[in-house]
């Protein structure tokens, strides 16, 4: 194995430094032949939103992650990679539709969401609390108990919380309507400050503009 | 498991770019660019572990920039066509495409391919027709004739001013 010779490194060291806009033009048409070519298993992009910024994925079959700042997008992009697919890629515009719609719900206009969603990262039991959840209209809340029992598992109230802190789709699939019998808020993947506003939000009359 | 493909163009995409631009000029490097990191999205879920993934990159750029060059020479762009570098990067120094632009075809393809694009002197004689050491002999005649035109580039050593590249490939 010889290496980079004098010749090419000289040659290669004319060639002018690509500039950061050159990259992000050639980014931006990576991510339109890959989705051509169906090779786009994860799009991806942020959001900032009142309760900080969020990260958005979608597969193909749509929206399959929403991520609050405090999980840490880092980790969370590599969570895909490992259990959904490593070809991932920030592509901005395949989650247009998903970003209009959160802006609209954060400035109160939107009360139900109305996209493809992927679920497979929910199994099990947390399935089926995660496909229950969307019946807990805006607004309303449900206590993990009355949860448990309408998921088909009336002792599960732990489990229950399981699934709502590892729902994949927060915000979509509403799990901060889910609140302790006390109706104190309780815990929430994206800190309890972020549940309260969201509670506060969906609240009759509460301050949504 | 490989991580998210989004880092791997973060990181390594303004030196693929380099390579691609060295080979084929600015114009047709977005081309090759594109087919690289496309190429490799498609192998990046089976990709060894441990291998050196801006080499694994390097091979694939000069393989993909090599198709478009092939392209291109088919396409029979005559030498005054070869595109300008943009205004800004004059001052830097005679630009490597206007310094090509300047050598008889057979030692610009044979410089091209040998230095840029890495292809062994055999596989540069493949390509232009010829002997090997015809080949070897357009590539030292063009890498001379370059001396004379943009001799900075030779005598600025002392600077370390050399090409980010990793070292890769296999050469004869």
């Amino acid at each position: 194995m010889s290496t980079v010779d004098d010749e090419a490194a000289r040659l290669l060291a004319a060639v002018p430094e690509p500039g950061e806009r050159a990259i992000a033009d050639l980014h931006a048409r990576l991510v339109a032949r890959a989705q051509d070519a169906g090779l786009l298993d994860v799009a991806y992009r942020t959001l900032d939103a009142p309760v900080g910024t969020l990260l958005l994925a979608a597969t193909p079959v749509g929206l399959v992650r929403v991520a609050f700042a405090v999980q840490d997008h880092d980790a969370v992009l590599a969570d895909l990679a490992a259990r959904v697919s490593p070809r991932v890629l920030a592509a901005p515009r395949r989650l247009d539709d998903v970003a209009r719609q959160l802006d609209e719900y954060f400035s109160g206009a939107r009360h139900r969401f109305d996209l493809p969603v992927d679920l497979r990262l929910a199994t099990g039991f947390r399935r089926a609390v995660v496909e229950h959840l969307p019946t807990i209209g805006y607004g309303r809340t449900a206590s993990y108990a009355q949860v448990a029992s309408a998921a088909g598992r009336p002792r599960a109230v732990r489990a229950v919380g399981t699934a709502c802190a590892l729902n994949p789709v927060p915000l979509v699939v509403p799990c901060h309507r889910v609140v302790r019998s006390d109706g104190s808020p309780g815990r929430y993947a994206g800190g309890d400050a972020a549940k309260a506003a969201l509670l506060e939000l969906e609240r009759p009359g509460g301050d949504a503009s | 498991m490989p991580g998210p493909f989004e880092e791997v163009v973060r990181a390594h995409g303004a030196t693929v770019l380099r390579v691609c631009r060295a080979v084929v000029g600015p114009h047709d490097a977005q081309d090759a660019w594109a087919e690289t990191f496309l190429a490799a999205l498609r192998a990046w879920p089976t990709l060894e572990p441990g291998t050196n993934v801006e080499a694994w990159l390097v091979t694939i750029a000069r393989r993909r920039s090599i198709d478009v060059w092939r392209a291109t020479r088919r396409r029979a762009v005559p030498v005054g066509d070869l595109p300008d570098a943009p205004a800004s990067d004059r001052h830097r120094d005679l630009d490597l495409w206007g310094a090509l632009a300047t050598l008889p075809d057979k030692q610009r393809h044979a410089v091209t391919l040998h230095h840029l694009a890495g292809l062994p002197y055999a596989e540069v004689a493949a390509e232009l027709g010829g002997s090997v050491e015809a080949a070897r002999r357009a590539a030292a005649d063009g890498v001379a004739a370059l001396r004379r035109t943009a001799p900075r580039w030779w005598h600025d050593e002392q600077d370390g001013d050399r090409a980010a590249l990793p070292q890769t490939g296999d050469r004869s």
